[in-house]
């Protein structure tokens, strides 16, 4: 396919850190990549939640979102771990089960759409990575940064590794060599690959779990100076930023990595949607 | 006297054939990786190990109404160092999706289930964050169901096919 992408949205990031996704807009037009509108998109659908409530519906919206990319004749790029979990593994299996596939656009059908399996799904991270490389990612650093970032890569980035073959999924690089494209330090932490505590629909349903899980992870970042937090993923931003108000003690600034390339690239401070956090970012 | 619990072989079977990667389930050996891995049952008494081996004897009612089915955050920590190659994130998704049927679910996830059939969408959407958006240069509404009536009836209709609005209101699909 060709080098656009469709943009997935999902909801976080529009409706809750929408500097995330005027960042991304920002970030890949200077790097020169045509991010094409998905119109009628909707949840991605939420795999902690949804997923775990109902596999029939969650396949079957998926799907529905698959196609939008699919008639559109692109690839599908999320900016978020949740979305790219849920799509990557809904078309994995709409992909290897014939069956499903078929039963998916019995429904789809009904709606007037179809989904014939061809679309892939990215992660934003992966695309910067591999598609784009660093020489031109490096060529747009303007304001170089010298952070000491703690990358938290969230889970469903990398893992399932088996299906998603991106890094290693117990000694992923990606992200550290991307937040090092901008002269910022990602320095090493104790449980550096743990999940957050958001996801699984824990945080909704058993906030306290959630929290204590988060409450560990800022320890040990703080334990070695973590001066920002930088994710992927705008579910695993909103349980960093928002939780720091439950836990007293804990004011680290967190920055989804497209922020961070504004930052570096030389946006406008204002463009970035920093002034949404709880946790204000004065550095 | 001890409690003797029946176990239910069809139950077991459902499991297997409840949907992808369900028919790993008799491959765990109860090595215990798992739990020895999971950053959920380091703070809580959520065992993964001990579901499963509950799933593989059809022990049903020790499954599907506790809360500890519903303390994994679905990381995959475990799936990555399994070393029989057990789905056991898809494992705990078909246990959910049983126990949902079974009409275990908290209000808070109900809750969740109505939004995605009111708005399209798991998050609130308000005038507030609107504001912001346009402040920053976006558009009040992204290009997506929120913005879309047309396309919000497409997707809720989706739901109404597969019987998730029945779901959410406990009735069984």
């Amino acid at each position: 396919m060709s080098g656009k992408y469709a943009l997935f949205l999902g909801c976080v990031a529009p409706y809750r850190y929408p500097g995330i996704e005027k960042s991304t807009r920002e970030v890949f037009k200077h790097l020169g990549v045509e991010l094409v509108e998905l119109e009628g998109a909707g949840c991605c659908p939420a795999p902690g939640v949804i997923r775990s409530f109902d596999q029939t519906t969650w396949l079957a919206l998926g799907a529905r979102n698959l196609a939008l990319a699919e008639k559109k004749g692109v690839d599908l790029m999320t900016i978020c771990n949740g979305c790219f979990g849920s799509l990557f593994e809904a078309n994995h299996v709409l992909q290897h089960h014939p069956e499903k596939l078929k039963e998916v656009n019995e429904v789809l059908a009904k709606v007037g759409m179809k989904y014939n399996g061809t679309v892939k799904v990215r992660h934003f991270a992966e695309v910067l990575y591999k598609d784009i490389g660093m020489e031109k990612i490096k060529a747009q650093v303007k304001n170089p940064l010298s952070y000491n970032v703690a990358v938290h890569y969230g889970c469903h980035f990398i893992k399932p590794s088996r299906v998603k073959h991106l890094d290693d999924p117990e000694r992923p690089r990606i992200l550290d060599e991307l937040v090092e494209a901008t002269g910022a330090k990602s320095i090493n932490y104790k449980d550096k690959i743990m999940c957050c505590g958001a996801g699984g629909g824990v945080r909704s349903r058993n906030s306290s779990t959630a929290l204590k899980m988060t409450e560990e992870k800022l320890k040990n970042i703080k334990k070695v100076n973590g001066q920002l937090i930088l994710d992927v993923c705008p579910f695993c931003h909103l349980q960093y930023d928002r939780s720091q108000k439950d836990l007293p003690g804990y004011n680290i600034p967190v920055v989804h990595l497209s922020q961070l390339y504004g930052m570096a690239f030389g946006l406008p401070r204002n463009e970035l949607g920093l002034e949404a956090h709880e946790v204000k970012f004065n550095l | 006297m001890a409690k003797v619990v029946e176990p239910d072989p069809e139950f077991t079977k459902k499991v297997i054939n409840g949907g992808p990667g369900g028919d790993t389930l008799m491959a765990c050996y109860q090595c215990g990786t798992c739990t020895a891995s999971c950053p959920s049952g380091r703070l809580t008494a959520f065992r993964t190990r001990q579901i499963i081996r509950r799933a593989q004897l059809g022990l049903k009612d020790e499954v599907l109404p506790t809360e500890e089915l519903w303390l994994c955050t679905t990381c995959y920590q475990c799936v990555e160092r399994c070393p029989r190659e057990v789905e056991i994130t898809d494992i705990i998704f078909i246990l959910r999706n049983m126990g949902v049927q079974a009409g275990y679910m908290s209000e808070q996830h109900k809750k969740i289930g109505e939004s995605m059939l009111k708005i399209g969408s798991t998050v609130p959407f308000g005038d507030d964050m609107k504001e912001l958006r346009k402040k920053m240069g976006l558009p009040a509404a992204p290009p997506t169901t929120a913005g879309d009536p047309k396309a919000q009836e497409s997707f809720r209709k989706v739901m109404e096919i597969t019987g998730f609005d029945k779901l959410m209101k406990g009735g069984k699909k």
